[in-house]
């Protein structure tokens, strides 16, 4: 794909961030969702005065601070990485993630840094409401950390509102709202904060009914299993709303990796939402990628097509309509934006020829080609695809994106039905002798936490093989290092991020037997 | 004069309670977070992770002009 490409280079490094960014999400989703609901016990206490709900709250704050202590700067490394692993990526998108991590930088540090410390410190020292306060705060303040690294994330899927100067060889954010107001990132940041409220409520959930187990701390595990299961069951609604709209944005942002999540290989109308399948390899192949079809699958008619548009006759496009294309549907074959990328890439070859004879005439021409919209919009937006050595390069793993998405939404659905069970169960008074019930909410702790990386899987994996989606592929971002020194650091992460996990693991485990103390 | 040094004195009061009647947990995790930033930012950083581009040119120009032959190269 890339001349000088060491492939294990290029597989070593994209391993080691998909390892610390699987482990680095271990820690964040707790973190986003206890925040609020360790806020909303809190609001409780403050508003009716009763003392069992401030020890309530002080409980979960525990574990809410021992989570956010281990979990601080582990995404740090991820930054270490991008100018170390993928210099030519952090070079080519610099300012545009500049800015979102800048401000995500300022608002972590202040906001939560502050308040955090009046959270834990601050009782009995300041007044309810301004803990109350500061307890909001810090849940706003990290849900809003969240929002621009996803900023920069969404941004790599639907790259909008720059303009590539050939001069530095970088882009330039032209338009701030753009890239804030970027329809993938107002969609992800929801799905995945949302995502964080339900992992943090089955956290919650599980808990509780291990108390319940024991027959101990009664009272707490019941008002904790209200707020969760509610708190949950919301939050549930929330994550399918923002998936819905998530998987619209992708539709046309990243249609492949659309096709991918459902192994749609031939475009249609009234096209059906695969609920369940099991794929098999075909002896069909698109160019030397074997296309995989149905061992079985149970279907919704007419369903995908309703998802993609709101209308059950609309056109969804296969695997194969969007790398042959598709005339009739007016779908651009992947090889005329081969052709189209590797147009610009010759410009940019000539671009620096004129700047090293100080043609200085001809390079400005050539400069103000890169700044002109329809330019952008034609041709420089499939730079990416030069690298490309032929069209089905540009075609995703299909299994890992169609299994993934399908166990993620399955996981989603299972955990709709645990928070209705459990507010039912506990309005019946019946919720303590549900032992079944128990033992399963229990055993569900960790089933968001796998549905939470399956999603990153599938929005990594399935948008190769891009980093960035058209503009540039994994393999044209890593920087020439040697992949000994890969190997080096993925093992050394590894062993960081299981020595992390295992301390918060068991101060967590050694707090939860305790139990509240206050 | 007081009054100024007054808000600063709370505020390092508050701190200083705050950490010296901090609970076992409490203890045990800022251990674990001091160990880990040492690691991140001491160990990992410097000898680990230097920034690609920053170690081998001094200018924004020398990086720029690698990157653009990284980029331009034929396939």
């Amino acid at each position: 794909m890339f001349e000088n490409a060491d492939l294990s280079l290029v597989d070593w490094s994209r391993a080691q961030f998909a390892l610390t960014a699987i482990y680095h999400w271990l820690f964040v989703p707790l973190t986003l969702g206890l925040s609020f609901i360790v806020a909303i016990m809190e609001s409780i206490y403050v508003k009716t005065g009763i003392e069992e709900w401030k020890r309530i709250t002080r409980f979960w704050m525990t574990l809410f601070g021992i989570n956010f202590a281990i979990g601080v700067a582990t995404g740090i490394i991820l930054e270490f990485e991008f100018g170390t692993n993928w210099s030519n990526y952090s070079w080519f998108v610099g300012d545009i993630f500049g800015a979102p991590l800048a401000i995500e930088g300022i608002l972590a540090f202040f906001l939560e840094s502050t308040f955090v410390a009046v959270m834990f410190f601050g009782w009995n020292k300041v007044g309810k409401k301004f803990h109350l306060l500061s307890s909001w705060l810090v849940a706003i303040g990290a849900n809003l950390s969240a929002l621009w690294i996803l900023v920069a994330n969404a941004w790599m899927q639907n790259p909008v509102g720059m303009v590539f100067n050939p001069d530095t060889a970088r882009n330039e954010m032209i338009s701030f709202w753009d890239v804030l107001f970027n329809e993938v990132a107002i969609s992800k940041f929801l799905h995945t904060i949302s995502s964080g409220f339900l992992l943090a409520s089955m956290f919650v959930l599980g808990i509780s009914a291990y108390y319940l187990l024991k027959r101990r701390e009664i009272l707490l595990a019941r008002r904790s299993i209200l707020i969760s299961g509610i708190f949950g069951f919301l939050s549930s609604l929330l994550v399918i709303y923002t998936g819905d709209s998530s998987a619209k944005a992708l539709a046309k942002a990243q249609p492949v990796k659309f096709a991918a999540f459902e192994a749609l290989y031939e475009g249609r109308q009234n096209a059906g939402l695969v609920a369940a399948g099991i794929l098999r390899e075909s002896d069909k192949k698109i160019g030397n990628t074997a296309v995989n079809d149905f061992a079985f699958r149970i279907e919704i008619p007419g369903f995908l097509s309703i998802m993609t548009s709101g209308k059950r006759d609309a056109f969804v496009p296969g695997i194969h309509d969007l790398v042959n294309g598709n005339q009739s549907r007016g779908i651009m074959p992947v090889s005329e934006k081969i052709d189209r990328g590797t147009k610009v890439r010759k410009m940019l070859e000539e671009y620096k020829t004129a700047r090293k004879n100080n043609d200085y005439g001809k390079a400005e021409m050539l400069a103000a080609m890169f700044r002109d919209k329809k330019f952008n919009e034609e041709n420089f937006r499939y730079f990416g695809y030069s690298f490309l050595k032929s069209p089905d390069e540009a075609i995703p793993d299909v299994k890992v994106a169609f299994y993934t998405f399908h166990l993620m939404v399955m996981l989603g659905f299972l955990f709709i039905l645990e928070f209705l069970i459990a507010v039912y169960f506990l309005f019946r008074g019946t919720l303590e002798k549900q032992k079944w019930f128990l033992w399963v909410a229990l055993c569900s702790i960790l089933l968001p936490y796998v549905a939470g990386e399956l999603g990153w899987v599938l929005a990594e994996m399935g948008r190769q093989p891009w980093i960035i989606q058209d503009l540039m592929p994994v393999s044209a971002a890593v920087s020439q290092i040697s992949s000994g020194s890969v190997i080096t650091t993925f093992v050394l992460f590894a062993v960081l991020f299981t020595l992390l996990l295992i301390a918060e693991v068991s101060i967590m485990i050694r707090q939860i037997k305790t139990g509240p103390k206050h | 004069m007081n009054r100024l040094i007054s808000p600063f004195v709370r505020i390092f009061r508050f701190y200083y309670d705050g950490f010296s009647s901090m609970s076992w947990w409490g203890r045990r995790v800022w251990v674990i977070i001091i160990i880990k930033l040492f690691i991140i930012f001491m160990v990992l950083k410097i000898f680990f992770f230097p920034d690609f581009l920053h170690r081998k040119y001094k200018t924004d120009k020398q990086k720029s002009e690698y990157v653009l032959e990284q980029l331009t190269k034929s396939k």
